[in-house]
């Protein structure tokens, strides 16, 4: 099972769709490393610069946002996209169906916490670093710098996924179950 | 307690339930294409696991840049070429015989009342136009269905949507369906499936319900899924004839999939279409919906009629009955892609394609193409689409472009004035 948690970058937007996540025109790419340069590349947040070259979210284990996070089209791509830029873990208010199943089939996270918890964590200053409980399904917001204030929040996730998520993927577990 | 029809079609398909509210299913149709599957194709061959549960059960096809545009394009076609060789898999269709999957595969006759279908795709849902529970998946899901047959499902939760009232000339599915969706917003149906019911959807032909099932996944929903019923029997008359004595005898099969009198719904909805308007959108999300007279003279520069969505003959025939007689306006350039082969050749047939190039329209071959900015109608930052397809995504037609969705006959509309109109003025 992979290692989740790690530092995390904040994007204050909802329904955030695949598109937006990893463009069209990238999927002729064969590889998923050739996605690496161009996540989140049509990103659009109004008034604010996001900037997806920011050496905060290259520096990033975990992504936090709100509601419908991966919403549209079905391209799992867009987890690739994530994957192989070492994030871990998205944690939003809630995911678009396709998108959550293809993080759990990929042996990744997507866990979804209350609207005041999101809101608890966009609340942090500077550098937050997350760490994940598994067991106790509990997730810990740190941050790094000035007072290290820190936030724990308790988050529920579907059975299957998590057993998704230990056996390293519905490939995996498909083939070893069906 | 009844049962709802997506949860009949669940429970006939149910393999294992790993846990109560997850459902492993049997498959009856993988659906494939060129831009997700190669990449499945490649991993399960690097993993040693390059096989097929059923060839006759995979449908293939190349439809979203077809012909190729580039060797990257190329490839990816190659790559399902030469598996569906490999493999055996006869319903795979080329150059020259493809089409966009969800407009192609039905016309083949490949969707059934209570199957189950799947495709790396997220407007599979298309499919349940035919009462079928038909829904988009993720790779690893895709090659999963490829290797084992089968897909897991949380328990189906059901909303159920009424469509009733008196529909007015110039309004079609496709502004219900956008207005259906502003009511929901774009995550209002996550995790549920749409059951569309109501006088109005069951007056409705093939085309329009899949119009509907098409954007049910824009509101979040997993599927969309009508009743089948003799407009679904006739439809599939030509590759059903064998089974069954009459379609009356079909459409009494069907009903043993319908939704019980009984059955629990999570929702229901009813939606009046009495008073209902042509709709648009505006902005970068498929619930800013517009009666697209508060949108009129937004200006255009290009007219896209095609894509799952709104690529059918219907489709056609609704953007022709205006478009007959009169020219695009000087400054847009407007493009034509009827869905499939059929398609397109029912519509020379017709004297359909001829309005449309009389007109000024560039009329392209079958293809997915500029409906998600990857080939044949890519727009330049700053340019305006007025377009049949689904998404108007920042970006989904090309980076800085802006898409408003709205019907072919309200696309035929902004291609004669460009700029959006409402189409009713045009009609006679």
């Amino acid at each position: 099972m992979k290692e989740f948690g790690g530092q995390a970058f904040f994007i204050d937007r909802k329904d955030i769709n695949t598109d937006e996540i990893i463009p069209a025109k990238y999927l002729t790419e064969n590889s998923k490393k050739a996605l690496k340069p161009h996540l989140l590349e049509d990103l659009h947040i109004k008034n604010n610069g996001f900037d997806p070259h920011d050496k905060e979210l290259q520096e990033a284990k975990v992504l936090i946002s709100r509601t419908n996070f991966g919403c549209g089209s079905s391209r799992e791509h867009a987890v690739w996209a994530l994957e192989v830029n070492d994030i871990n873990l998205v944690i939003a208010e809630s995911f678009a169906r396709i998108f959550r199943q293809n993080m759990f089939n990929c042996g990744i996270m997507a866990v979804e916490l209350k609207a005041a918890d999101i809101d608890k964590l966009f609340s942090l200053q500077g550098k937050v670093i997350i760490t994940v409980d598994l067991d106790l399904e509990v997730i810990k917001a740190t941050e790094e710098g000035g007072d290290q204030k820190s936030i724990t929040c308790g988050f529920s996730l579907n059975p299957f996924d998590l057993q998704l998520v230990k056996t390293g993927g519905w490939l995996a577990y498909a083939d070893q179950n069906y | 307690m009844g049962q709802t029809i997506a949860e009949k079609i669940f429970a006939a398909h149910l393999l294992d339930t790993p846990t109560p509210n997850n459902m492993v299913l049997d498959i009856d149709v993988v659906m494939c294409h060129e831009i997700t599957t190669p990449i499945a194709i490649m991993d399960l061959m690097e993993k040693g696991m390059d096989r097929v549960f059923d060839p006759n059960k995979i449908k293939a096809v190349i439809d979203h840049v077809t012909p190729p545009k580039d060797s990257k394009t190329a490839t990816q076609a190659k790559i399902m070429r030469d598996w569906s060789r490999r493999h055996n898999i006869k319903d795979f269709f080329d150059i020259g015989r493809n089409g966009v999957c969800h407009a192609l595969f039905p016309e083949k006759g490949f969707i059934r009342p209570g199957y189950t279908v799947i495709m790396g795709d997220s407007h599979t849902c298309t499919h349940g136009a035919f009462g079928a529970f038909a829904a988009g998946i993720g790779t690893t899901d895709l090659e999963v269905g490829i290797l084992k047959g089968v897909c897991a499902f949380r328990a189906p939760r059901t909303m159920k949507i009424e469509v009733t009232g008196d529909l007015q000339r110039g309004v079609f599915a496709k502004d219900i369906i956008l207005k259906i969706i502003k009511e929901l917003t774009v995550n209002g149906a996550t995790d549920h499936i749409i059951e569309f019911r109501g006088s109005v959807v069951e007056q409705m032909d093939m085309s329009s319900r899949m119009t509907l099932c098409n954007m049910s996944v824009e509101a979040g929903a997993t599927s969309g899924i009508c009743l089948p019923d003799k407009v679904t029997a006739e439809y599939l008359w030509p590759f059903i004839q064998n089974d069954y004595d009459s379609v009356e005898a079909a459409v009494s099969e069907f009903e043993k999939w319908h939704s019980d009198p009984d059955a629990a719904y999570e929702k229901s909805i009813i939606v009046d279409v009495t008073d209902l308007k042509p709709q648009a959108t505006y902005a970068f999300k498929p619930d800013h919906v517009k009666n697209i007279d508060e949108l009129a003279g937004t200006r255009i520069d290009q007219i896209y009629i095609g894509s799952c969505t709104n690529g059918r003959i219907e489709d056609l025939r609704a953007a022709a009955s205006i478009l007959k007689g009169r020219t695009i306006n000087e400054h847009v350039r407007a493009i034509l892609t009827p869905a499939t082969p059929l398609i397109y050749s029912q519509a020379l047939d017709e004297g359909l394609i001829k309005i449309f190039m009389d007109s000024g329209f560039c009329v392209l071959n079958p293809t997915c193409g500029a409906c998600l900015g990857m080939s044949c109608g890519v727009l330049a930052e700053g340019e305006v689409c007025a377009s049949t397809t689904n998404r108007n995504f920042n970006g989904r037609m090309g980076k800085g472009g802006m898409v408003h969705l709205m019907s072919p006959l309200s696309a035929a509309a902004a291609a004669i004035t460009g700029e959006i109109t409402d189409p009713r003025q045009f009609l006679e």
